[in-house]
């Protein structure tokens, strides 16, 4: 069994008296140190998978064992010990706190861990994804690559055995996209860190290990590099 | 451990950011935490107060009463000093204008007061109105209202005093008492001459004593209680005022207190809905931490702390200000208070204030604080995750039912009874309910019918009501309770003055005689006729007393145990009745009827007023023995009336059937109508002039002092529920500011799209318009509610409709609404569009 199995996993939404199923009994297996894509059509359901498999949300029926551990037998609290353990996660819109500086955003997660060196690993991290002068900035003051580059630095933080990304680079001109890339690979390869990345960008998905294609909620194909 | 250091150090990093936001937040509370510290600061230094001046208050260390003269005592010994008094209404004349008024005439010997001092200008008055001759001291309302001045004379009786003094303060008296019976101290040496100790004249006689500066007055006093009971002397030491006084002062602090919680609840409101513009803001960032593995708990800890530390600074500022709110206090409550108040902080106050206003407030805002717990880590991914389901969460259900029990508690803390607690938590659920429902039910009306022909700048600014994070509901409730507040104190207060002037208009008597002699009557009577007054009605008065009811007297019911005695007040009261088989205009028969005497020996039935009954204890049939002059009368309660004591008229609590007391010493009543002020005043001069022992009020004196009580009333009243106000008013402002950033992108996007200043302007004053005006109307609703309902249950009137008070509250409501809402927005419109996408 790899880092994350996911078993016949389905989801569904009941909205009034119609029920709506988005996820329909997927099922394969990723290995530590992976890096796949997931891809398809918008709306076929790659958020909802991306959600499930990081203990998010729960899923209508199947299991999802993350690092050995099976979520549906977690309540929310245990499953949010074990992302501020083992999970990272880079967002599409950034998703930094506003109210801090780029420094304790990266913070947070080293705190959580409680890690009594944070600011210097976190200054350290920032130093790597090129913003170490802009450690004391809000989030407000910095430009979306930026605001990127910080959210990178807070998702290597707890060096995390699993990193998830929902189209890291969709609100990212194609330069700044590329750096983004480049960076995400290259820590992934430096810590071993396995990542799933969800992402429309065919060039992106061709990077991965293995590229996971979904339409209509079920998996239609699975490419290997 | 480590999780709650860095649950404060999230909290703290967050509130760098929002500190300004939180405390507008919290603002609103201040004036409610003020008020109710400022009232029970003044509160606890009014009890010290009485406690240190209460010798002052009496002015001696026991006061004798009775209504008979009180001979020498076998207590007379132990005294080191002793004075007296006899006080008594009656009219005194100003003989050089020929005006003259009821007052409160006290004949003085020796030199009371024992402590403190009687205020007079010159201030030597007192030391020259002692030394003899025929001075006297006048009350500085009376001397206001004739211009009289010092050196002027006073006729009182037959006999005729100089002024030589102003009295500005008496011990014990407050500017109240001054108002209603304005008092003329007279040497009791000439108090003969003035022939007005005679039979039917209504004499108080007292005497004071100083005793040791060592003795222990209660200790003292007690062998001789007995004696004096018999004597139906009635006993007051200072203790006795102290307790008195301190408990009537305390109902009216705890009473004002509650009026400052409405406030206090009112800003609770305010930081509910401001703190729930917050929490929607910081949804993602919830949905974040989420993402990062923090527990729900813990940044619901993160969030609330926040909460806690901005409530502490706004109860810290609202008790600062407070403390200060004491320095004005003691000039407002100047008429009422028979002491020098001191200004000090109270510390048990402030404490207690503080933790009030805090405990409220998190309360409020954990209402749509506690949402944070209950949102989705999967908001990060999918921004639109719908809301998870509030009603569920049971922790809402304990805070919403925490609440009032809170105010619940805080009720009956003040209140001390059950009934009363429950009944201001029930009227303040109410009220809250009530607006609430008001509120939301025009907003739905008008969301549900806007017409869509309506103009542009009319709809936009309609539908701006709606606006996300909008605070229009709270809104109205705030401003709307705080509106019905004010408008409900002004409509009952005109009301009742109207009530009073009005009765002058009908066909209504409107001058009263009384005190009239059985020999005067028919030379009075000849007096109005000569002038064509009519008279309304001529009443006979008996005094007398109760011997015993159902074979109990006054000895046996003191040993009686003591839930089966009757209330001492029943034997120790003089009676004034007269005689009557019918009810005149103002009575209802309730119970039994009135049973004519038709042959001597037949039983007698004596009629009660059932209100006084019901207080008393007194029943149909009960077998009472009244002491008439000393001649015992047997009688039995043959019927209770409702007796409406709103009309110029005379009112008896007791009246017995004909022939019964027509040989019985009495004295007289008359009733006339004149048409206007100038003949009242001519009868009322010639009547005085030729029977100064006839005491005339005129409806126009009753209305003056009427009115002149209510605005004293009044005042505390509106200085009390002008905290509603400007609670609402912060309360409005505070959502101003919130939602400004809202309104520059909304003005901005309006002007982007081509639409000119002066339509964007337009769109942003109706929008207050329509603020202004719901909540203005919402709060007249409601008192109008509240003032029926006062009218039918404590003032008995008809209920009418306030159409132009009401306009005035609305007014004065919706243009202030438009200009802190013009104030707010002035330096939006003025800024250019790139600044304002760039904050
Ligand atoms: N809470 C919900 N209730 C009902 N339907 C939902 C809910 N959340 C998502 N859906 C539906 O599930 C489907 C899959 O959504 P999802 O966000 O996973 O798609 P996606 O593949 O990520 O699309 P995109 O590429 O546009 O981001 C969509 O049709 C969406 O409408
Ligand atoms: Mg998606």
């Amino acid at each position: 069994m790899g880092i994350l199995s996911v078993q016949d996993v389905s989801k569904t939404y009941q909205s009034g008296n119609r029920k709506l199923t988005v996820l329909d009994q997927v099922t394969f297996d990723i290995q530590a140190g992976e890096s796949i894509a997931i891809v398809g059509p918008s709306g076929s359901g790659k958020t909802t998978l991306l959600g499930l498999c990081a203990g998010l949300d729960t899923s209508s029926q199947g299991s999802i064992s993350l690092n050995g551990q099976q979520m549906e037998n977690l309540s929310e609290d245990q499953r949010a010990a074990l992302r501020s353990q083992h999970v990272g996660f880079i967002f599409q819109n950034f998703q930094l706190l506003p109210t801090l500086t780029a420094l304790e955003n990266v913070m947070v997660p080293l705190e959580l861990k409680r890690r009594k060196d944070a600011s210097k690993k976190a200054l350290e991290l920032l130093e790597k994804v090129g913003l170490k002068d802009r450690a004391t900035h809000y989030p407000s003051q910095l430009s979306g690559g930026e605001q990127q580059r910080v959210s990178i630095a807070r998702a290597f933080a707890n060096e995390p055995l699993v990193l998830f990304a929902d189209e890291p680079t969709g609100n990212l001109d194609t330069e700044t996209g590329e750096m983004i890339e480049d960076l995400i690979f290259n820590l992934n390869k430096e810590q071993g860190t396995t990542l799933i990345l969800v992402t429309h960008d065919r060039e992106l998905a061709r990077r991965t290990d293995r590229i996971i294609q979904i339409k209509g909620g079920k998996i239609q194909e699975e490419t290997h590099a | 451990m480590h999780n709650f250091s860095w649950t404060l150090k999230m909290a703290y990093r967050d509130f760098r950011k929002n500190r300004v936001k939180l405390f507008l937040f919290v603002s609103s509370i201040i004036i409610g935490i003020a008020a109710l510290v400022g009232i029970s600061s003044f509160g606890d230094n009014l009890t010290k107060d009485i406690d240190q001046q209460a010798k002052e208050l009496l002015g001696a260390d026991l006061v004798l009463e009775n209504n008979q003269p009180i001979g020498d005592l076998s207590f007379d010994s132990l005294a080191v000093a002793q004075a007296a008094e006899v006080n008594f209404a009656s009219m005194v004349v100003f003989p050089n204008t020929g005006d003259s008024r009821l007052t409160q005439v006290r004949a003085l010997e020796g030199d009371f007061p024992f402590y403190g001092t009687l205020e007079t200008i010159p201030e030597d008055a007192e030391g020259n109105f002692r030394s003899g001759g025929k001075k006297a001291l006048v009350e500085k309302i009376l001397m206001a209202q004739f211009n009289a001045e010092i050196g002027d004379s006073i006729k009182v009786g037959e006999s005729t005093f100089v002024i030589v003094g102003e009295l500005q303060k008496v011990p014990g008296q407050t500017g109240i008492t001054a108002t209603v019976a304005p008092a003329v101290y007279i040497p009791m040496d000439h108090l003969k001459e003035t022939g007005l100790v005679q039979y039917g004249s209504r004499l108080n006689y007292a005497k004071y004593y100083k005793l040791a500066d060592e003795a222990e007055v209660e200790n003292l006093i007690k062998p001789f209680k007995e004696e004096w009971e018999e004597a139906n002397l009635r006993s007051n030491t200072v203790e006795d005022r102290k307790r008195s006084t301190g408990r009537s002062f305390q109902n009216l602090t705890n009473f004002l207190s509650l009026v400052a919680f409405i406030a206090l609840l009112l800003g609770s409101v305010g930081v509910a809905s401001a703190v729930n513009v917050f929490v929607k803001e910081k949804m993602p960032s919830v949905a974040v931490l989420r993402c990062l593995g923090v527990k729900a708990s813990q940044i619901f800890s993160i969030y609330l702390s926040q909460i806690v530390v901005m409530g502490l600074i706004g109860s810290a500022l609202g008790a600062a200000l407070g403390t200060l709110l004491q320095y004005i206090l003691p000039q407002v409550f100047a008429d009422f208070l028979p002491v020098e108040v001191s200004v000090q902080a109270s510390w048990s106050a402030i404490g207690s204030g503080m933790l009030t206003g805090l405990m409220i407030s998190v309360l409020f805002a954990l209402l749509p604080m506690l949402k944070v717990r209950k949102v989705s880590p999967m908001a990060t991914l999918r921004p639109n995750e719908g809301d998870t389901q509030l009603r569920k969460d049971p922790l809402r259900w304990v805070v919403m039912f925490l609440i009032p029990l809170f105010i619940f508690s805080f009720s009956l803390y003040l209140l001390k009874g059950w009934q009363e607690s429950l009944g201001f938590t029930g009227f303040v659920l109410f009220a809250f309910g009530a607006l609430w429902l008001v509120a939301t039910g025009i907003m739905w009306l008008i969301r549900k019918f806007l017409p869509i022909s309506l103009s542009y700048p009319l709809r936009q600014s309609l539908a701006n009501l709606y606006r996300p994070n909008n605070q229009t509901i709270s809104l109205i409730a705030t401003i709307g309770l705080g509106t019905a507040m004010i408008s409900t104190l002004f409509f009952i207060q005109n009301q009742l003055l109207d009530e009073a002037r009005f009765a002058d208009k009908e066909d209504q008597p409107n001058m009263l005689f009384f005190d009239i002699q059985t020999p005067q009557v028919a030379s009075v009577k000849e007096l109005l006729q000569e002038r064509n007054l009519p008279i309304l009605q001529e009443v006979p008065i008996v005094t007398m007393r109760l011997e015993s009811i159902n074979a109990v007297t006054k000895k046996i019911n003191e040993d009686l145990p003591e839930e089966a005695r009757k209330s001492r007040s029943l034997y120790n009261r003089e009676f004034r009745v007269t005689y009557r088989d019918s009810l005149i205009s103002s009575e209802r028969l309730m119970a039994g009827e009135l049973k004519p005497v038709k042959t001597p020996g037949d039983s007698i039935f004596v009629s009660f007023e059932q209100g006084y009954a019901e207080r008393t204890g007194i029943k149909m049939g009960d077998a009472l023995v009244f002491n008439v002059q000393g001649r015992l009368i047997k009688t039995y309660v043959g019927s209770m009336r409702d007796v409406k004591f709103n009309q110029v008229s005379t009112n008896f609590l007791v009246i017995f059937p004909e022939q019964v007391l027509d040989n019985a010493p009495k004295f007289h009543v008359l009733i006339t109508k004149t048409k206007n002020d100038r003949e009242s005043a001519d009868i009322q001069a010639s009547i005085v002039r030729q029977f100064p022992n006839i005491s005339v009020i005129s409806l126009g004196t009753i209305v003056e002092t009427l009115e002149e009580i209510l605005g004293k009333i009044s005042f505390v009243i509106q200085f009390m529920a002008f905290f509603s106000i400007a609670t609402g008013i912060l309360v409005l402002i505070s959502s101003l500011i919130i939602s400004k950033y809202q309104r520059m992108k909304e003005s901005l996007l309006l002007r982007t799209l081509g639409a000119g200043m002066p339509l964007v302007t337009k769109i942003n004053t109706l929008e207050y318009f329509f603020l202004g005006s719901l909540a203005a109307l919402s709060g007249i609703l409601l008192s109008f509610l509240a003032t029926s309902l006062l009218n039918q249950f404590v003032f008995q009137l008809p209920f009418r409709v306030a159409l132009q008070e009401a306009i005035v509250v609305y007014l004065v409501i919706t243009g202030l609404t438009i200009l802190l809402g013009w104030l707010n927005g002035r330096n939006i419109m003025g800024k250019p569009p790139m600044e304002i996408l760039r904050e």
